[in-house]
C-alpha cells in the first residue's frame, strides 16, 4: 500500500519581527518542517515498520528551499518525495484551501495512495482545512484531529481517536481509503540518524510544475484576496515587575506570600 | 440581501457553547448582508437543543432529527441539502473539533470559499475577515470576493446570544445516502483521570515549552513543591510525554480556575489561554515581552524562567 503524506515547509517568526507590505520581512523568519506534519510523517514511517510493502511518499508545495525540510522527511524514513512549484505559485500572495486542494488532488490522482496523513494544520496560516478539503475532493473518507490510530490493513478499517475539547476522545472507525488528519502527541517523532540523513540524499525529490499535474495557473485563481497583515495591539494591562531575577522574584514572592501562597 | 445558515454545536446531550456565540456571529452578519439568520440543529434531542437556541436574534431554527451524535457524513450531507434549499450567502461553524471535522468538506461540496478561525468579519460591500497567523503574532484581513461564503469562527470570540427569541422552529428532513456514511462513532472516552485533579488546585504553577529539556522540569517542580502549588503544563510539555495528559491545560486539556496561575515559559497560544483565562490571579515568566501571555496576565516578569524560577524557590525554602 501507498501512505501520502503532505509535508509543508512553515515559516517561523522570531520575537522580534518587522511586517512589509502582506508578509513578514525575510530577515525575521527561520523555516522548519510544520509541527503537525512531523507527527504525520512518523505515523506514516511506523505504519510502514508494521506493515509489509508499505511505501511512503511525501508532497509538498514549496520552492527550491522547502528540498532541505523534505530532506529532513525523507531522513526520517520516507522513500521519496513530491515537490509542487512554479511562478505561478511563487508570484502568489496567497495561496486559499481550494487551491491546495485542486494540487494535491492533481498529486493523488498520479500516486493513487490509500492512506494520507496531513498535519492538522500549518503554524503559519493556520487554516487547518485541507485535509477534510482534499478528501471530499477526491471522495476519500476522513478523520480530523486524529490522536491515536490503529490501521487493520486487511479490513481496511482505521480504527481512530479523535481529540475533542476538554480532554474528551472519541472512537470512530473511517474505512480506507482515507484522508486523516494529524494531531500533536499521537507519537514521539523519531530525530533524523546519521545514517537516515546520508540516505535521503539518494532519495528523489520529484519536482512538478502545475502543467506537469495537468493544471494551469488559474488554478491559483481566488476569491480570497489578503489584504493586510499587521501587528495586534496589545491588549497588556499586566503589572510587569522590573529588575534583576532576583529582584523579580522577590517581588513576585512577596506578592504571592501576601495572597497566603507557601505558608503551609 | 442574503440570509445566514450558522450550524450548531452539541455533545452528548449538551449544547456547546460555541452554539450561543454563533448565533451573535450569524445575526451580527445576517446583519451586514440584510438577511435572516437560520440556525441548524443536527442530531440528538433536536428539539430540546432547539428550545434553548431560541434567543434573541435568530429567525429560524432547522432541526434535523438524524441519529443521536455528531457524524461528519451525515453533517456534510445534511448542511448541503440545507444549503441548497435555502441558498444563503455565508454558511457559518465552529472552528472546533467537529467542525473542522466537517466545514472544509461542506466549503469543497459547495464550491464556496472558505474562511476559517474567523475572529472578526465586517460586510460592507465586501465581506472582509480577521484572522490570527503564526501562533497569535501578526493578524491579518482576507476579503472575500463572492456571493456565498464558508466561515469558521474561533469559539469564545463572540458573547453567547441572551434574551427569549420568536424564532420559527421547522423541521428538515434530511435524505441521508447510507452508503456515503462510512465513518462510525463507536463511543467516547475521557482521558487521563489519573493521579491530580488539577481543575480542584488553588494554586497552579504551569509549565510551557520554554522549558526546553525533560530534565529541567524537575527546577519548576521544586517550586511548586515549595509554594504548596500543583504542577500543570501547557500541550507542548504532554505532547512530549514529559508530564500526563490529566497535567494539561486548555482546549483539549482541562478547564481550570484557581486563585493563583503561574505560566512558564508559556507564550500564551489561543487553545492554552482557553483553559486558563478563569484563573483570579494570572502570572506570566517569559523572556518574550510581545508573548500573547501577557495579554491576559495581571503580573508579568519579562526575564529568564532559568533565571527567575530558582531565585524563585529560594524565596519559600
Amino acid at each position: 500500500m501507498k501512505v501520502l503524506v503532505t509535508v509543508k515547509e512553515v515559516a517561523e517568526v522570531e520575537d522580534e519581527f518587522e511586517i512589509d507590505g502582506l508578509k513578514i520581512d525575510e530577515r525575521y523568519l527561520d523555516y522548519d518542517l510544520n509541527e503537525w506534519d512531523d507527527y504525520a510523517v512518523e505515523e506514516g514511517v511506523q505504519i510502514a515498520e508494521e506493515n509489509d510493502d508499505v511505501e511512503v511518499v511525501t508532497v509538498t508545495i514549496g520552492p527550491e528551499r522547502a528540498e532541505e525540510t523534505i530532506r529532513m522527511a525523507l531522513a526520517k524514513g520516507a522513500d521519496r518525495a513530491v515537490r509542487v512549484w512554479d511562478d505561478a505559485l511563487e508570484a502568489a500572495d496567497f495561496v486559499d484551501v481550494a487551491t491546495k486542494t485542486d494540487i494535491l488532488a492533481a498529486v493523488v490522482e498520479e500516486e493513487q495512495p490509500d492512506l494520507i496523513l496531513t498535519g492538522v494544520q500549518a503554524s503559519d496560516d493556520a487554516f487547518g482545512a485541507t485535509g477534510v478539503s482534499l478528501a471530499d475532493a477526491i471522495d476519500f473518507e476522513w478523520a480530523a484531529v486524529v490522536n491515536a490510530l490503529d490501521l487493520d490493513v486487511e479490513a481496511g478499517v482505521a480504527n481512530l481517536r479523535r481529540e475533542l475539547e476538554g480532554g474528551i476522545e472519541e472512537l470512530t472507525d473511517v474505512d480506507i481509503p482515507a484522508v486523516l488528519t494529524i494531531q500533536t502527541g499521537i507519537n514521539e517523532p523519531r530525530y533524523a540518524s546519521l545514517r537516515g540523513i546520508r540516505q535521503a540524499q539518494s532519495k528523489e525529490i520529484a519536482p512538478k510544475s502545475l502543467g506537469d499535474l495537468g493544471l494551469d495557473a488559474s488554478v491559483i485563481d481566488s476569491e480570497i484576496t489578503l489584504t493586510s497583515m499587521y501587528e495586534p495591539e496589545s491588549e497588556s494591562d499586566a503589572t510587569i515587575w522590573e529588575g534583576s531575577a532576583d529582584e523579580t522574584a522577590g517581588k513576585l514572592a512577596e506578592f504571592l506570600r501576601d495572597k497566603g501562597v507557601g505558608q503551609a | 440581501m442574503s440570509d445566514v445558515l450558522a450550524i450548531t454545536e452539541h455533545r452528548r446531550g449538551e449544547l456547546r457553547d460555541v452554539s450561543y456565540e454563533l448565533i451573535t456571529a450569524g445575526r451580527q452578519l445576517a446583519d451586514d448582508l440584510g438577511g435572516d439568520l437560520h440556525l441548524a440543529v443536527i442530531s440528538g434531542d433536536v428539539s430540546g437543543f432547539a428550545d434553548h437556541l431560541n434567543r434573541e436574534g435568530v429567525d429560524t431554527i432547522h432541526t434535523v432529527d438524524e441519529g443521536e451524535e455528531f457524524n461528519h457524513d451525515v453533517y456534510t450531507q445534511v448542511i448541503t441539502q440545507l444549503y441548497d434549499d435555502l441558498q444563503p450567502g455565508a454558511v457559518v461553524m465552529p472552528n472546533s473539533v467537529n467542525g473542522l471535522d466537517y466545514a472544509p468538506a461542506v466549503a469543497n461540496h459547495l464550491s464556496l470559499p472558505l474562511v476559517t478561525d474567523a475572529i472578526d468579519f465586517a460586510a460592507d460591500g465586501a465581506l472582509e475577515v480577521t484572522r490570527e497567523q503564526y501562533g497569535s503574532k501578526v493578524e491579518t484581513t482576507v476579503e472575500v470576493d463572492a456571493d456565498h461564503v464558508a466561515l469558521t469562527i474561533r469559539p469564545g470570540e463572540w458573547p453567547a446570544a441572551e434574551g427569549t427569541g420568536d424564532a420559527d422552529i421547522v423541521s428538515f428532513d434530511a435524505s441521508i445516502d447510507e452508503s456515503a456514511v462510512k465513518s462510525t462513532v463507536t463511543g467516547f472516552e475521557e482521558v487521563g483521570g489519573g493521579d491530580v485533579d488539577i481543575t480542584e488546585a488553588d494554586i497552579l504553577v504551569s509549565v510551557g515549552r520554554g522549558i526546553k529539556e525533560e530534565e529541567n522540569i524537575e527546577l519548576v517542580e521544586k517550586l511548586a513543591d515549595a509554594l504548596g502549588a500543583t504542577l500543570s503544563s501547557s500541550r507542548p510539555i504532554v505532547d512530549n510525554g514529559w508530564l500526563p495528559k490529566n497535567r494539561q491545560v486548555g482546549q483539549s486539556g482541562k478547564v481550570v480556575t484557581p486563585d493563583v496561575y503561574i505560566a512558564i515559559g508559556i507564550s500564551g497560544a489561543v487553545q492554552h489561554v482557553a483553559g486558563m483565562k478563569g484563573a483570579d490571579t494570572i502570572i506570566a515568566i517569559n523572556t518574550d515581552p510581545n508573548a500573547p501571555i501577557f495579554d491576559i496576565a495581571d503580573y508579568g516578569i519579562v526575564d529568564d524562567l532559568f533565571d527567575v524560577v530558582p531565585a524563585l524557590t529560594e524565596q519559600f525554602q
